[in-house]
């Protein structure tokens, strides 16, 4: 058997969070693995319905079953966990429906290995190609770029940008706090509060392999009230501003 | 406006009665009764008790008796949503930290029984 936790110095666990995609998490797993071979591949199944947990299996990563659905923060928190108790050093979290390109994995780990920030984010629009984002998204990144700008004291290119490596000081945060509906802002806030630091670089996004995003026209309003609501809850909580 | 206090009594009435009838079948835990049950009793004491509102819209500065009792029961509806919201943010929140429990248990285990039936790791 192949043991899952690695044995090399670096300690990176690479997380896919799935939900029905079947059509697209068999490749990325290859995909990965090329990128990074020997790197234990985690899985996390947010309750499919349909064959994403034995495609994943078959393309050869391990998969974390989860017994019903919690929704995308839910999936990736539960990652984390697995992955803080396991005791790995980093965690690098592709989405699995085949937009983030995993040979851009050792970019994010370099940058993390630095040790110059607690979370690594994978930009579409540090020299990279942001073209692939759609016109409501790309919308959607303006706003919040905005909003984000004096809350985090800097800018941030890309906030929704689920590409994200994080090492264990963060690994060990997210553990206990995470954003359960739509993470990638909060976690930022969230980040904010306790003073960590991340940084940007540059990653290739593409489209989609199959299947649709969760995040539909109609559901788009609902999306940025609970963001803000997210976000407003979170600056609440700020102890104490960054100076 | 005689009627208006009728109708809030027979849906006082009805709200209890249906309320015990979820609690015997048990689709509602007694302790999650417990509030639509007083809201309920309040509403029909209110609504049979006319001096009751008299004074209590006299208390708040109302001229008719009717909006005060309207007033008390859109009040004692929204605590009883809010004590249910609060109620199912912690249970999400339990379910939450549970579910993702138990699938870091299934995993462990899962790794643990592949461990002992490969003959290299022993």
């Amino acid at each position: 058997m192949t043991p899952f936790v690695n044995q090399n110095e670096k300690r990176l666990l690479i997380l896919i969070p799935a939900f029905n995609e079947e059509g697209a998490v068999g490749g990325v797993v290859r995909e990965v693995r090329g990128a990074v071979p020997e790197t234990p591949i985690l899985v996390v199944d947010d309750c499919s319905v349909d064959s994403t947990r034995g495609e994943a299996i078959v393309a050869g990563a391990k998969v974390l079953a989860l017994p019903h659905h919690l929704g995308l923060g839910g999936c990736v928190q539960a990652g984390y966990r697995l992955a803080y108790e396991l005791g790995y050093d980093y965690v690098i979290r592709v989405d699995g429906d085949g937009q983030h390109d995993p040979r851009d994995i050792p970019t994010v780990l370099n940058a993390l290995e630095q040790g110059d920030c607690e979370m690594v984010i994978g930009s579409r629009f540090v020299d990279g190609n942001g073209t692939h984002t759609s016109w409501l998204r790309a919308a959607g990144i303006l706003f919040f770029r905005a909003m984000l700008r004096p809350i985090l004291g800097r800018p941030v290119r890309d906030p929704t940008s689920g590409f994200v490596g994080v090492n264990r000081t963060a690994l060990e945060l997210f553990s206990a706090t995470f954003p359960l509906e739509y993470p990638e802002i909060e976690a930022l806030v969230v980040l904010q509060r306790k003073r960590f630091r991340f940084v940007e670089v540059p990653c290739r996004f593409r489209p989609r392999r199959a299947g649709q995003s969760t995040i539909t026209a109609v559901k788009s309003l609902y999306y940025m009230i609970h963001v803000l609501l997210g976000v407003f809850v979170n600056v609440l909580k700020f102890d104490t501003r960054r100076k | 406006m005689d009627p208006l206090f009728d109708i809030v009594a027979i849906f006082s009435l009805v709200l209890i009665v249906w309320v015990l009838s979820s609690v015997r079948r048990a689709h509602i835990r007694v302790e999650y009764s417990v509030s639509w049950l007083l809201a309920g009793a309040v509403l029909l004491v209110l609504s049979r008790w006319r001096t009751l509102d008299g004074w209590i819209a006299a208390g708040l500065g109302i001229s008719d008796s009717f909006i005060a009792l309207a007033m008390i029961a859109g009040a004692a509806f929204l605590v009883v949503l809010y004590r249910l919201s609060l109620r199912i943010s912690g249970l999400k929140d339990s379910s939450i930290t549970l579910a993702q429990q138990v699938a870091i248990l299934e995993f462990r285990l899962e790794a643990l029984n592949e461990k002992i039936q490969t003959p290299a790791a022993r």
